[in-house]
């Protein structure tokens, strides 16, 4: 057989969890071989052995049948190993040309040669289809672009071998699209692709073999041809998953949330972020606002949190008015809000994963008294979260949030969001980055949510999850509400439209 | 069997955190001394180990008074070390502690000197409380323009220790002077800090029979307790909670409904308030004590309480051992002049032992394998 790259028998532990358990994995030449996993099944730590980033405590690899050794990227790189990590390694105020060089630069008696570096990557992007504009700076083009330059990055140094750590979960529909059609069109040329994923359409779309693994272990290794999407996911989560989200009618009540002409301005721009947007939430509905990232989504929710000041408009929440509250007083009032950036807005990282779950109600009286916190009814309520949403950690209550994977990371965030008991739940794309099962359960959860009579505001990218999981979809475009959609007789094509602004209601028209 | 367990206890208690921490910092001790040999051999060969015994002896080397001399000279120390740490664990790099600690020190000073008409217990509390008021003052600003404005606190702090120097200097000349001996004014009786009993054990006695005694007081007692208040209200209440939320993650903060800003501004507030603290209970000792100098030169109290969170890790109870331990070679040094040296050698050797705890990190992941190591061979034995 003619293997590029052979991981044999890898094993890899860390404190309290072993993340790889006697793994075999045997990349061919010029396929595309997936990883396929739930959260924490140990997909990104055998990328990181291979790639040099850890240390495996048994096992060997082996690049075209001899047996070779990473002991860093450097050494990754020589053997022609590339990898596009899940958070891009980009220099934001470099430009791409000087990115992609970065490490490897063209000198002549220590001086930059940029033009011979130029010609290089022009030739590259026009070859495999990847337009850049080499000048534009990392900072101002969009994570698609990035993503280009990372793979460009890898084409640079030779790589044969392009490892693609979740490649698609930071990316629109459209640019994911884009991204099937570039890899296959690599694999075409003669790399061979690892991509780590848990979305099986697009491992049924591209890839020729998958790799399951499940809670470290080495499931098989599957031809996907001749395997369907429910076989694999069997594999992957270890019992049957539903796809379709099982929901009743919906069963409307009083308006709970209200937003009246909301404006919101922008720093830099005269345009605006959001403009003159007007939409009711009732209870016991949950409405989708659906668009392309980029499109004021963002900015509506942080306006209608508290974190960003608005510029006219007002926002009600059951009947009150709460446009100049605090954010503390709204989620007091009973908004809660599951973050678009974990990361930035949603943890606390250098926190414990107990710490994390109180952390809008450490002031409670149940927590703390006199000022003093009470951390034997904090342990006992983060635990009982952790049970009841099966946050997965290696230490428990105690585990240091940075080092959780970032489906559990999620998963603790929707526990904590969902446990307030909200009227208005604010979900910013709550199932971004997690596997099947952790999906599903999530959108089980938003359903009850509404189901128990309240009303839920799901913000999302994924057309699959708007048309699954809503009662009503909105359409964001630039800033404005252009479409106010019923999922049950709307088509993909149709909401593509809207999103795309080929289509738009009338102005005036009530929505 | 009772052996055994005991063995089993020893090794958890080896191979938890806080002894892992704490075998770091000394570690880097151990190899900053060792180090410090080496600069004293190249310096003067024949008189090194003599010197380097000095060193050790630290305090001791006179007695029972040098002894109280290293608690008088660690109170400061612990409480701009305080401060340091303080501001750190809440996410703000505090460099102005010089500043804030020569500010106090004037208030004191003032409070000392000039507010005769209190009784003795409350002028030198109201001393202290002034110290520390000022010295939170002389950190509000800078706590005020990272707030709101924005400006980086390390700049804006160490602009603030200029103008604290200067001002303090400028001050002391128009209200406290004593020109002679170009210090401020001895503090009034009523003003200096108890003795606590610690005279009864830091003394010395002469030759004649008269006793020589320490100038170190309560204030050594009111920076432990200080310490100790830190370490609860950073680790057991809302208010430690919220500050560190802020310090690791604002943005998170913000989210979670926390108001960052004033947040900030209360971080920075309280670690100038333990600056300020520390300039108050080293100057307000009476006759034997020290004097604030009218010179140029930036307070080092202040600088060093940056080594001395370093090497407790920020950590409140950590700083008064490190605190403590610097004040202790420290005064080893002074007695290096008895011989052919000069006393800068002292400083080198800190900065050797701040140098290695930087690497405490490295350190303690060796500590950490070299136990494990041990813990699976133990295993298969």
């Amino acid at each position: 057989m003619d293997y590029i790259i052979e991981m044999l028998n890898i094993t890899k532990e860390f404190p309290g969890i072993i993340a790889n358990d006697d793994i075999t994995l045997q990349l061919k030449r010029g396929e595309i071989h997936a990883l396929l996993g739930e959260n924490g099944a140990g997909k990104s730590t055998l990328m990181s052995v291979l790639f040099g980033l850890y240390q495996p405590e048994k096992g060997t690899i082996k690049k075209e049948g001899k047996t070779v050794r990473i002991n860093n990227p450097n050494d990754a790189n020589t053997l022609g190993i590339g990898m596009v990590h899940q958070h891009f390694k980009l220099v934001h105020n470099f430009t791409v040309l000087q990115n992609i060089i970065l490490g490897v630069e063209t000198t002549k008696h220590g001086f930059l040669k940029m033009e011979e570096a130029r010609e290089r990557v022009m030739e590259l992007s026009e070859r495999y289809g990847l337009f850049i504009d080499p000048d534009a700076e990392i900072q101002d083009i969009t994570v698609g672009m990035q993503q280009r330059v990372e793979i460009l990055k890898m084409l640079y140094r030779d790589n044969e071998i392009l490892i693609f750590d979740e490649p698609t979960a930071v990316l629109t529909p459209q640019e994911i699209e884009e991204l099937m059609k570039i890899m296959r069109e690599l694999s075409e040329e003669g790399k061979s692709i690892l991509f780590i994923t848990h979305k099986l359409n697009e491992i049924k779309a591209v890839a020729d073999r998958c790799t399951v693994l499940r809670k470290g272990k080495l499931i098989g290794t599957i031809d996907v041809e001749a395997t369907s999407k429910e076989e694999m996911s069997e594999m992957m989560v270890g019992r049957r998953v539903e796809f379709a989200v099982e929901k009743g009618e919906a069963h409307l009540g009083e308006p709970a949330f209200e937003v009246r002409e909301l404006t919101v301005g922008d720093k830099h721009h005269a345009k605006k972020k959001v403009k003159d947007v007007s939409f009711t939430v009732k209870k016991g509905e949950i409405v989708c606002i659906a668009g392309i990232d980029g499109n004021g989504q963002s900015e509506l929710v942080y306006a209608i949190t508290g974190l960003m000041p608005i510029e006219k408009g007002q926002i009600l929440l059951d009947g009150k008015d709460i446009t100049h509250a605090t954010v503390r007083k709204r989620n007091r009032d009973g908004m809660s809000h599951i973050p678009e950036d974990r990361h930035k807005h949603g943890l606390v990282l250098d926190f414990n994963l107990a710490e994390n779950l109180v952390l809008k109600n450490y002031f409670c009286p149940d927590f703390q008294h006199r000022g003093f916190l009470k951390f034997d009814k904090i342990y006992e309520y983060a635990d009982c979260l952790i049970d009841r949403f099966d946050i997965r950690s290696g230490e428990g209550l105690t585990t240091p949030a940075r080092s959780m994977s970032g489906g559990n990371q999620q998963k603790a965030i929707v526990a904590r969001e969902i446990d307030q008991d909200p009227d208005i739940l604010i979900a910013v794309q709550p199932t971004r980055g997690l596997d099947v099962g952790a999906i599903e359960y999530i959108h089980k959860k938003l359903v009850a949510q509404r189901d128990a009579g309240k009303a839920v505001l799901l913000i999302s990218l994924e057309l699959e999850e708007v048309m699954n999981v809503s009662d009503r979809i909105l359409v964001i475009y630039e800033g404005e509400i252009v479409g106010d959609l019923d999922p049950k007789t709307t088509t993909f094509q149709e909401l593509g439209l809207y999103m795309s602004g080929s289509k738009r209601k009338e102005r005036g028209e009530a929505v | 069997m009772n052996t055994e367990r005991f063995k089993e206890r020893g090794m958890l208690f080896l191979r938890s955190q806080g002894f892992n921490r704490a075998s770091a910092s000394v570690t880097a001790i151990l190899s900053g001394l060792l180090f410090g040999l080496v600069i004293l051999l190249i310096s003067n060969p024949s008189q090194a180990f003599d010197g380097f015994l000095i060193i050790m002896k630290g305090g001791f080397s006179t007695g029972a008074k040098g002894m109280g001399q290293v608690f008088y000279f660690a109170t400061p120390l612990i409480l701009t070390g305080l401060s340091v740490g303080f501001a750190f664990k809440t996410g703000l790099f505090n460099i102005g502690a010089a500043g804030q600690f020569v500010m106090g020190a004037f208030a004191a000073i003032y409070i000392g000197v000039k507010w005769t008409f209190l009784p003795a217990p409350w002028h030198w509390i109201v001393a202290l409380l002034g110290a520390a008021l000022i010295g939170g003052l002389w950190a509000l600003i800078p706590g005020l323009l990272k707030a709101y404005l924005n400006v980086h606190e390390v700049i804006s702090t160490i602009m603030m220790n200029y103008i604290g120097m200067y001002m303090a200097n400028m001050l002391v000349k128009a209200t406290v002077y004593d020109s002679r001996k170009n210090l401020s004014m001895i503090t009034a009786e009523s003003s200096v800090l108890p003795k606590g009993g610690l005279d009864a054990v830091f003394h010395n006695v002469r030759s004649s029979g008269t006793l020589d005694y320490s100038t170190v007081n309560s204030g050594i007692y009111i920076a432990i307790v200080v310490a100790i208040i830190m370490y609860v209200i950073l680790n057991k209440t809302t208010f430690g909670y919220e500050l560190k939320a802020c310090g690791f993650n604002q943005n998170a903060s913000k989210y979670a409904g926390i108001n960052e800003k004033r947040s900030m501004v209360l971080s920075m507030v309280i670690a100038g308030a333990l600056a300020g603290l520390g300039g108050g209970l080293l100057y307000l000792s009476g006759a034997n004590g020290r004097q604030l100098k009218v010179i140029d030169v930036l307070a080092m109290e202040g600088f060093n309480g940056i080594p001395v969170a370093l090497l407790g890790l920020s950590n409140p109870i950590g700083i008064i051992f490190s605190a403590i331990f610097i004040s202790y070679i420290t005064q080893g040094g002074n007695y290096l002049q008895s011989m052919d040296f000069v006393p800068e050698v002292i400083d080198i050797i800190v900065a050797c032992i701040i140098y290695f705890s930087a690497f405490a990190l490295i350190i303690r992941n060796i500590i950490t394998k070299l136990l494990k190591r041990k813990k699976s061979e133990g295993g298969e034995a």
